[in-house]
């Protein structure tokens, strides 16, 4: 974690006294389309558990804007309601009330002027009232053409200005644009208003327990790292599937896709973080170094057509239920070349991986949802056993399982018990439900504290998102020059091709 | 699944856990730390429950070590040990034995606790209640890398924190003081807001409840100042006053449960600070197993040296000149945030903020002549 930031000042401050948890400051959180989804399930939650933990400061406030007619009274229903819901810790009634205290509402519209002056009262009443000496962050849970409204807006009612010592973030969540060119003007957009180092980017994977601990697994053990690298592996494949399909949301989806929705930044991330270097130590601009280094070193298969595949959902059965295909659901164009499966081939070019290859795959309406990173090692250079005694054995791997279950898996042969010599694959686990709590932070919880605290390690920055659509981009012009997505039934592991792909390369996926 | 055992060994135990598991279908759990739990019939059930909530946060084989009382010189020659095996969903999320040594036995309790720990994992003893004079030193103390006392469990509390620091070892800590993180970590947040020299602090809380004497030494002991305790009715910790020199912050919880943090100048605001469960300090006991060194540096700051000006002022001294000279400072203090709000208004200062700051000062003046006779008195008894 990043060294604590003791204020020189405060001399009941102390970096041995590990008890004492990393308290936010005095600030305030300002969250834009606070009637959605996201808000209701994870923020408003996070905010709840982070304040029952004691993470937030006295005077907290939280602030929603959206369109409806609601008065503070109905807004803080909504929370309350929203709380007990989805709140992992248990409700406790003088946390509520610590909350309630800090909570309004601002009615209005994105381009309603009056309504962001109202905005800005309401800021203004708040450091007055509630003490949160003008800290404010923005979080921006809105669709992606409001981006820039909603940017503009803040910077004309002199929202985004930090006068003495105070700070303005902007918190802004997926997608980062839809390809290089629009990442750069939403880029500009946002840089224009909020300083590089004040605009928060949400991966919400990055705030995750298990992908937190691939550092830790890689760089605090000794038996990890010396096979990490292409004298070892053979080749690592990073999956993250999903059993639903796209839902209602057809609109945001369609000419999207899965590759632009989960590779250009989840599993991107993943494979950096999988791939990169030691960096020199834990903060935020060590680990951009070595991320942004590994993202620039990775290299496109040369014949595109032969090592991706994109794909879609056709009808079929998942998980018992009868599910229509992609081009059947409402509101999707029929001919729509929207991939919902997307499974690619990157190189490294260094040192460390040259000739290994990184296997990405993402796709809905597989067999169940899943998120994990499995490095496959080679065979044994030579084995003394005949081959009848290690027919059933495979390649060693270790899975990092992100979710569900998280934890990590070691993969590795045994003998079976018996009188004849012959070999198994067993596997070795460690779970983080056994061994810690089974009450691990949500990562919003982490990432909205991370925010307050002004600390940037968990959060992609400018460089790293362009660098991922450079990667992507000419994967996508390709998919939109040849040919049409394949089909693959509901609740499979994804289409034949892909499995063709691999095969090829003498490899095959796991079945996560 | 529940395996109970009569007149047995520690390697019968060792088995019956090795065939809990098996019976329930778990060989291998992700254990990382085991606790025991030495106490008295009486307090077995409280902490083994608040035990198993704590394991679901840190899964654990807990063993609960009962010494029975010997009534008779029979009882006393004769020796035997009783074991419950508790393995699955009786045992929260670990595995639990609850082991009662009868007559000689229970003189030699590591004997059958030493076999039955995790392999390559750390030790925590926990005394509820009864903890030894030296826990280091204690036979089970010695098997542990951390050692968890209980003050506020003990007939003298003040008195045993004296011999707590006396016997301190690195590894030590006491549910006293995790009791006061709450406190603590919302009084090192109030200050983040301020930028402020603290002059002199007081801590209020019922008697005998020795959290208080530890949060004073704690506040004693980082700010150097003047640290008074007084008394409340409770429940627990009551309040904290601050004196800084840009007006007093006060933390006060009348309740148990929902405090008001009151800084000058700044709105008032109501923070959480629940008094805990059991559970929940034993979760943050065993989240870190490293040495509190903060908590060593408190307990050394010694008890004697509340409410005695720090050695910095003017010690040995007449009681009476140390009310003067405490007075003069506040009065010199409500001067400072007279001039202070005089300042052209960089920061919106206005006379009515600069009249408010004086009146802290000169209450303070006369409550600090008004408490030294008392002080004296005391001193006296």
């Amino acid at each position: 974690m990043p060294p604590f930031t003791v204020t020189e000042a405060n001399p009941l401050r102390d970096a041995a006294d590990r008890r004492l948890p990393r308290i936010a400051g005095p600030s305030g959180l300002v969250i834009f389309g606070v009637t959605g989804d996201l808000s209701r399930k994870k923020l408003m939650p996070a905010v709840y558990d982070l304040a029952n933990r004691g993470l937030l400061p006295p005077g907290f406030s939280l602030v929603g804007f959206a369109r409806r007619e609601w008065a503070h009274e109905d807004f803080a229903q909504e929370v309350h309601d929203a709380v007990k819901e989805h709140a992992r810790t248990p409700f406790r009634e003088e946390v509520w009330h610590q909350l309630i205290q800090g909570m309004r509402f601002v009615q209005g519209t994105f381009d309603d002027d009056d309504a962001f002056e109202r905005l800005r009262g309401t800021i203004e009443e708040l450091d007055k009232a509630q003490g949160t000496g003008g800290n404010f962050a923005f979080y921006l849970s809105v669709p992606p053409r409001s981006f820039p409204v909603v940017i503009q807006q803040l910077k004309k009612h002199g929202l985004a200005d930090q006068t003495g010592g105070s700070w303005r973030r902007a918190v802004i969540e997926k997608p980062f644009g839809h390809d290089l060119n629009s990442a750069e003007q939403l880029n500009k957009v946002v840089h224009e208003v909020f300083a590089p180092d004040q605009v928060f980017r949400i991966d919400h994977y990055l705030g995750k327990e298990t992908v937190q601990n691939i550092l830790a697994l890689r760089f605090a053990n000794t038996m990890f790292e010396p096979i990490w690298n292409r004298s070892f592996v053979d080749h690592v494949q990073i999956t993250m599937a999903e059993d639903i399909g796209i839902g209602g949301r057809a609109g945001y989806y369609d000419g999207i896709g899965a590759a632009r929705d989960v590779i250009q930044n989840h599993l991107l991330q993943l494979m950096a973080l999988t791939a990169m270097e030691e960096p020199a130590s834990f903060d935020a601009d060590a680990l951009a170094a070595e991320k942004t280094k590994v993202l620039g070193a990775v290299r496109l298969p040369k014949d595109l057509g032969r090592d991706t595949v994109f794909a879609q959902y056709a009808a079929g059965w998942q998980g018992g239920e009868k599910a229509v295909g992609y081009l059947q659901e409402e509101g999707t164009d029929p001919r729509s070349k929207t991939d919902t499966y997307a499974a690619i081939k990157l190189g490294i070019d260094n040192r460390r991986w040259a000739g290994v290859p990184f296997y990405l795959r993402t796709g809905k309406r597989l067999g169940r949802r899943v998120t994990e990173i499995a490095v496959v090692f080679q065979r044994a250079p030579h084995s003394p056993f005949d081959t009848t005694a290690t027919e059933e054995l495979g390649q060693n791997a270790i899975v990092i399982r992100v979710q569900p279950d998280e934890g990590v898996t070691v993969r590795f042969g045994s003998k079976v018990p018996g009188t004849s010599m012959e070999i198994r694959d067993v596997s070795m686990d460690f779970a983080y439900g056994e061994s810690f709590t089974e009450s691990s932070p949500e990562a919003y919880e982490r990432l909205i504290l991370d925010v307050l605290l002004g600390d940037s390690n968990l959060f992609p920055r400018t460089e790293e998102v362009e660098l991922s659509w450079k990667i992507l981009d000419p994967i996508e012009e390709y998919w939109d020059q040849h040919g049409r997505p394949a089909q693959y039934p509901s609740g499979t592991w994804g289409p034949v091709e892909a499995d063709e792909m691999l095969k090829r390369d003498g490899r095959s996926w796991r079945r996560p | 699944m529940k395996i109970d055992l009569t007149d047995t060994t520690a390697s019968k135990v060792n088995k019956a856990l090795v065939q809990g598991r098996r019976a329930i279908g778990t060989p291998a759990v992700g254990m990382v730390l085991t606790l025991v739990i030495v106490t008295d019939e009486e307090n077995a059930y409280d902490a083994l429950r608040a035990a198993n909530d704590a394991s679901h946060e840190h899964p654990s084989r807990t063993l609960v070590v009962i010494k029975r009382v010997s009534r008779s010189p029979r009882d006393r020659t004769q020796s035997r040990l009783d074991a419950e095996v508790r393995v699955g969903a009786d045992a929260g999320s670990g595995e639990t034995v609850v082991l009662r040594l009868y007559g000689e036995v229970s003189d030699h309790a590591q004997s059958v606790v030493l076999p039955l720990l995790l392999p390559d994992a750390p030790v925590v003893v926990w005394w509820p209640v009864n903890a030894p004079l030296d826990p280091a030193n204690d036979p089970l103390g010695a098997l542990a890398q951390r050692r968890v006392t209980d003050t506020y469990a003990s007939e003298q509390p003040v008195r045993e924190l004296s011999a707590r620091a006396d016997t301190y070892t690195p590894g030590d800590t006491d549910l006293s003081w995790t009791r006061i993180t709450p406190w603590r970590s919302m009084l090192a947040a109030a200050l983040d807001q301020v930028v402020c020299e603290v002059k002199a602090v007081e801590v209020e809380g019922e008697e005998f409840n020795p959290s208080c004497e530890l949060l004073a030494m704690w506040l004693a002991d980082r700010l150097d100042v003047p640290v008074k305790r007084s008394l409340s009715s409770g429940p627990g910790l009551t309040a904290v006053r601050m004196d800084t020199d840009c007006g007093p912050i006060v933390l006060d919880r009348a309740d148990g449960s929902l405090a008001t943090l009151s800084i000058q100048g700044q709105p008032d605001r109501a923070v959480a600070l629940k008094r805990r469960e059991t559970a929940e300090l034993i979760a943050e006991e065993l989240r870190r197993l490293d040495p509190d060194d903060t908590y060593a540096s408190v307990l050394r700051f010694g008890v004697e040296r509340l409410n005695s000006v720090p050695a910095s002022a003017v010690r040995g001294a007449e009681a009476a000149e140390a009310a003067v000279a405490k007075a003069v400072q506040a009065v010199a203090l409500a001067e400072a945030a007279v001039a202070k709000a005089e300042v052209p208004p960089a920061k919106g200062a206005s006379p009515a903020k600069g009249e408010a700051a004086e009146t802290p000062g000169e209450a303070d003046a006369q409550e600090a002549a008004a408490q030294e006779p008392m002080k004296k008195a005391a001193a006296n008894s």
